[in-house]
């Protein structure tokens, strides 16, 4: 009795008080969607807030079992999950059910099941053990690069089913991996590749280079604090770009106002170079490069994009981005969805009284935008306290991991905090149209028991973890 | 412990409020500092406007229009949006029931009540320059303009084919297709469908309580333009065309020809046919149905479709597989009795060589070659003979569907060993039980486009070109219909043989079956045929090439039930040929002729 005593006592319960809250608003804003006046009461089960009402009370009971189990199973069994794990992803390939012409389900006695959210689960926890392990150093490519292995086996997995929503969360585990000691070097130029990447296919490169240039102005003038010079190199950007339009005019190539600041740029790169020489501030002069390294590869994947990739490549990508320009297509989803968000206000209109999400424009209501809702119907107010109770789960989640004197237990701490920075920021960003289209849950908000069990899961495997850390080393 | 990058928790951090700070600030620009959406949520309600794009015209081999597009107006509705209203104004104004409008209503929201459907479909000009002022007062109503078919001529009907409303499998099959969509049903516009067709664009609106457009929804920030559809140019000269549709006015049949160089259909005529109009517009289903109801069938598409014994115009091809064989030479001399065993044979007496017995078609010379071809004794069997002349013919073009670009197209027939093992036992049959295959009569089935086809080959000396009906669309060639270069495997030597034979039906001398229908400048070469009709009154059949010397044309002419092929297919033939190589006719006579012909009886005219 004194254990599971120390287990209550120990329990993180601002924690779970959390999980409590951000579930059962989850499941309010579930009923919303689908009430209507023929559904009237909670415990109607042909509805989706029936079903999701007794997969909350199951995640419950999944919270209990894993909070009761011995902690020192997770870290002796880490790997024996995630072969098993790996197995069910096999397994869903060869009799799992395709829907929405992917194979990513297994229906077992009317359950389905989701094995590429069990999956995070398996792979923090053998992350969280190889990385535990004797002489590893992540600053060695040896050890990065099987760290690296064990998050791209499932994702490769995952990818043939194809469920190319599931794969992306995985790149959160490269939070872990910095935290753990990866070149930051590596680290930043990853995110940074990647922003680009979506902002090269998004936005006009005008806009694009524009803003890079500002954001590296600003940089340069900071680190230097020499203002005139920036200035100058403002002025030699304008000027250099303002005469390379005038020349192409002139000469009728028509190049654009876009290729004309590229012009800019490399002047304003060559001339650091100069005031390097003179002033010795190489940090500087690495910034502009950043800079114009930066909008070459904007134009190179806008390049390859436009004229190597064939028409039906492009439109493959553009839809998994979400920017199909036919709002009858894919972009419907977002525009429908910035619509009922937008259309919220400050306050909302209030519990139930939505119109856009009730008319059921916005498709995948309940699962991966289930954020409209709280944005129609609650508003501003409302929206930014759901964000709010998000990012102190993740403080706190942070702060606990932190705390943990295993790295086993730290490693694991961190994937979930990154797993589930990931699902929240790309959830409710592509809602309000900041991020491409990938359908992932939101996590304890969308509907569906999967996703839910996982990361109830995920939490209470960390929570007892943490339960212990004073009073065994793992 | 050890952690020397305890630190870097700060960026981590650091990340996770600015992700959530973005989040934020996204989130108070478009719900509470840009009131685009908040007006869109009190007020209005956005409208997706489909922009149809302009369907591809088609054009005949010289570039001339063929078919191309006339504006319409379809009467949509957004059940949701709709609300208390003048019902009864609305029904006059349309000219429809109550009870109708009860109907289409509920049709329209069983589907959606949030994506516009067709309500009335092909406004009248009136109807439309009245709704125009009076739409606003009725909400959830509006017009949606698109394009219909028209056409420059009333021919060619069945080539081109007709477009229609998509069905239900289609819209399911299809993404790009909404109910009250059209499509491509049959034809041209079937098979190029995809090019066609287009892309479609969208307008988005905002439109107010009362239906009235109040605004582009964000400065049309995403509406999208049509992509108009792709123009296609087909190989059909229109005047030959028309010319050969005038020319089986009255008739049953069919005339097909062909371009032997390039493989390209100059013209498909089908008789009866109807006029391509007839299935545009208000009173398509109404005139799809009459058609369709009509003895006279004229929704069947001969030319492709309709199976015929080939007759004697078969003889040219049993001639190159005996001499391909080996079983003959062409200079080998065969009796006429006259005719051979139970088949006759006109009056002449002499024993024909292989140009001749093409010239006077001597059923006996063929019914005694055939033999030597079945009972060849280099195969092993009767039944192995025949699988190589069954062979030979399917490489000659016949037994299986020739063209890539006509859905329609049927095989005909030619049958397999098995066929006869059913009828007479395994080896209970031999080249006399299946004699008449020989002069083109007992099972064997070709369609007149195969039998063109089949000129074309002899025209060529041993190859064709897929038969095809598109040249180029928006421009450019469809690549894999010009590479299909079909080779007979009969040696060009061959060809000469019964290509000379081929000319003596029309340019030789005594006995020559076809000596009436000689042009002045061309040398035609060309077989008639009677295929015997057990059904009444025997099929005309003339299949023909010319020039002689690099040939220009390959044609078959069939005509169900004008007897003799020497009577009507054969001079019809020669029109065509001198419409097409010359651009006029000279022997007004025998014009006439064939106008005048009619194998439809009185009252079966009217169509
Ligand atoms: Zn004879």
């Amino acid at each position: 009795m004194k254990r599971s005593i120390n287990i209550v006592s120990n329990l993180d319960w601002f924690s779970v008080a959390l999980w409590l809250t951000i579930s059962v608003i989850g499941w309010i804003n579930i009923y919303a969607t689908g009430y209507d006046d023929r559904h009237t009461g909670i415990m109607d089960y042909s509805q989706q807030y029936g079903k999701q009402l007794i997969w909350l009370l199951a995640s419950v009971v999944v919270a209990a079992v894993v909070i009761l189990t011995d902690s020192r199973f997770y870290h002796l069994f880490s790997y024996a999950i995630y072969g098993g794990a790996l197995f069910s992803l096999v397994l869903v390939l060869i009799f799992g059910k395709e829907v929405n012409s992917s194979q990513s389900w297994f229906e077992i006695g009317g359950i389905s099941l989701q094995p590429a959210e069990f999956a995070k689960v398996a792979t923090a926890l053998a992350l969280a053990r190889y990385i535990d392990g004797r002489n590893i150093n992540l600053t060695s490519t040896a050890s990065l690069l099987k760290s690296l292995a064990i998050v791209l086996l499932p994702v490769a997995l995952i990818l043939l089913q194809p469920d190319l929503g599931s794969a992306v969360v995985y790149a959160a585990f490269v939070f872990v991996l910095y935290r753990e000691g990866l070149n930051p070097f590596i680290f930043l130029s990853g995110i940074v590749v990647v922003v680009l990447f979506f902002v090269a296919v998004i936005f006009e490169e005008l806009y694009s280079t524009m803003v890079i240039m500002a954001v590296a102005m600003v940089g340069v003038a900071l680190m230097s604090r020499r203002y005139m010079m920036t200035l100058t190199l403002a002025v030699a950007i304008a000027g250099v770009a303002a005469a390379t339009l005038l020349l192409d005019r002139a000469a009728g190539f028509n190049i654009g106002a876009d290729r004309a600041l590229m012009a800019g740029a490399v002047a304003a790169t060559l001339l650091m170079v100069w005031y390097n020489f003179r002033f010795r501030i190489r940090r500087c002069m690495v910034l502009l490069l950043f800079m114009t390294a930066s909008i070459f590869y904007i134009y190179t994947v806008d390049y390859v994009f436009h004229e190597v990739l064939r028409p039906h490549q492009r439109e493959r990508i553009n839809i998994v981005l979400g920017v199909e320009s036919d709002p009858l297509g894919a972009g419907y989803n977002l525009h429908q969805s910035m619509i009922s968000i937008g259309s919220g206000g400050l306050t909302g209109k209030g519990f139930l009284q939505g119109t856009q999400t009730k008319f059921r424009f916005v498709p995948e209501q309940s699962t991966d935008f289930i954020f409209c809702t709280v944005g129609e119907e609650w508003g501003f107010l409302g929206s930014a306290a759901v964000i709010v109770l998000y990012l102190v789960l993740l403080m706190r989640i942070q702060y606990v991991a932190e705390r943990q004197r295993s790295v086993f237990s730290r490693v694991y701490g961190y994937s979930l905090f990154s797993v589930l920075f990931l699902h929240f920021f790309i959830n409710i960003g592509m809602t309000v149209g900041l991020v491409p289209v990938i359908g992932i849950p939101l996590p304890f908000f969308s509907y569906g028991g999967s996703a839910l069990w996982a990361f109830t899961a995920m939490l209470f495997i960390l929570l007892r973890l943490d339960s212990e850390r004073r009073s065994r080393l793992l | 412990m050890n952690d020397r990058y305890l630190n870097r928790r700060h960026l981590i951090s650091a990340m996770a409020v600015v992700a959530a700070l973005v989040l934020l600030g996204r989130l108070f620009h478009i719900q509470v500092v840009d009131d685009s959406y908040s007006r869109f949520a009190e007020r209005n309600v956005v409208r997706y406007v489909t922009r149809y794009p302009a369907r591809g015209m088609i054009y005949d081999r010289n570039g001339e229009l063929m078919v191309y597009n006339q504006p319409a107006y379809d009467l949509m509705v957004i059940p949701a949006q709709t609300t208390e209203m003048d019902t009864a104004g609305l029904c006059d104004m349309l000219g429809i029931t109550r009870e109708s409008f009860i109907s289409r209503m509920e049709a329209a929201s069983s589907y959606s009540r949030l994506v516009p459907s067709l309500f009335v479909r092909q406004l009248s000009s009136e109807t439309y320059a009245m709704l125009q002022e009076t739409l606003f007062r009725f909400p959830g109503f509006f017009v949606q303009s698109r394009s219909l078919r028209d056409y420059s001529l009333p021919v060619a009907a069945h080539l081109v084919g007709y477009i229609g409303e998509v069905d239900r499998r289609t819209i399911e099959a299809d993404e790009y297709y909404r109910p009250g969509d059209y499509y491509g049903i049959s034809g041209i516009e079937r098979s190029y469908e995809e090019a066609l067709r287009g892309t479609k664009g969208v307008s988005v609106y905002m439109v107010d309580v009362h239906g009235r457009r109040s605004g582009s929804f964000r400065d049309g920030a995403i509406d999208s333009d049509p992509v108009p559809g792709k123009d296609i140019v087909t190989t059909i000269d229109l005047e030959l065309q028309a010319y050969g549709e005038l020319l089986m006015q009255n008739k049953r049949g069919s005339i097909v020809a062909i371009e032997p160089a390039t493989g390209e259909i100059l013209a498909m005529v089908t008789a009866p046919s109807y006029d391509p109009s007839l299935l545009v517009g208000r009173a398509r289903s109404e005139n799809f149905r009459s058609l369709q109801s009509d003895t006279l069938n004229p929704l069947f598409n001969r030319a492709i479709m309709a199976a015929y014994p080939p007759g004697s115009a078969f003889k040219p091809f049993v001639g190159l597989i005996a001499m391909h064989e080996g079983v003959i030479t062409p200079d080998m001399r065969f009796e006429c009795a006259p005719g051979y065993r139970f088949v006759g044979c006109h009056s002449h007496h002499l024993p024909q060589d292989l140009p001749g017995a093409i010239m006077s078609s001597c059923n006996a010379y063929f019914c005694q070659i055939f033999r030597r071809i079945i009972e060849n004794s280099s195969f092993g069997s009767v039944s192995e003979a025949y699988s190589g002349w069954n062979q030979r013919l399917h490489s000659m073009g016949f037994g299986s569907r020739l063209t890539a670009d006509l859905m329609n197209e049927l095989p005909g027939f030619i049958p397999e060993p098995a066929y006869y093992d059913r009828f007479y036992g395994e080896g209970g049959w031999r080249a006399l039980t299946i004699i008449s295959l020989g002069i083109g009569q007992g099972e064997i089935m070709t369609t007149p486009l195969q039998l063109a086809n089949g000129m074309a080959s002899i025209a060529n000396r041993g190859y064709y070109y897929r038969p095809h009906l598109v040249r180029a669309i928006d421009g450019e060639q469809p690549g894999e219909l010009i590479a299909a270069r079909v080779e007979t495997g009969i040696d060009s030597l061959d060809y000469t043989h019964v290509i000379e034979g081929l000319s003596r039906v029309v340019h030789g001398g005594e006995g020559a079956t076809a000596r009436h229908i000689a042009l002045p400048e061309i040398e035609i070469c060309g077989k008639t045929g009677t295929v015997q009709n057990p059904h009444g009154e025997n099929h005309s059949v003339f299949v023909a090439f010319a020039p002689r010397e690099n040939p220009q044309i390959a044609i078959a002419v069939v005509i169900e039930n004008a007897g003799f092929g020497s009577t009507y297919a054969a001079p019809a033939a020669s029109l065509m040929i001198e419409r097409y190589l010359t651009g006029t006719v000279t022997n007004r006579w025998r014009e006439e002729h064939i106008l005048n012909f009619s194998t439809l009886a009185a009252d079966e005219e009217e169509y």
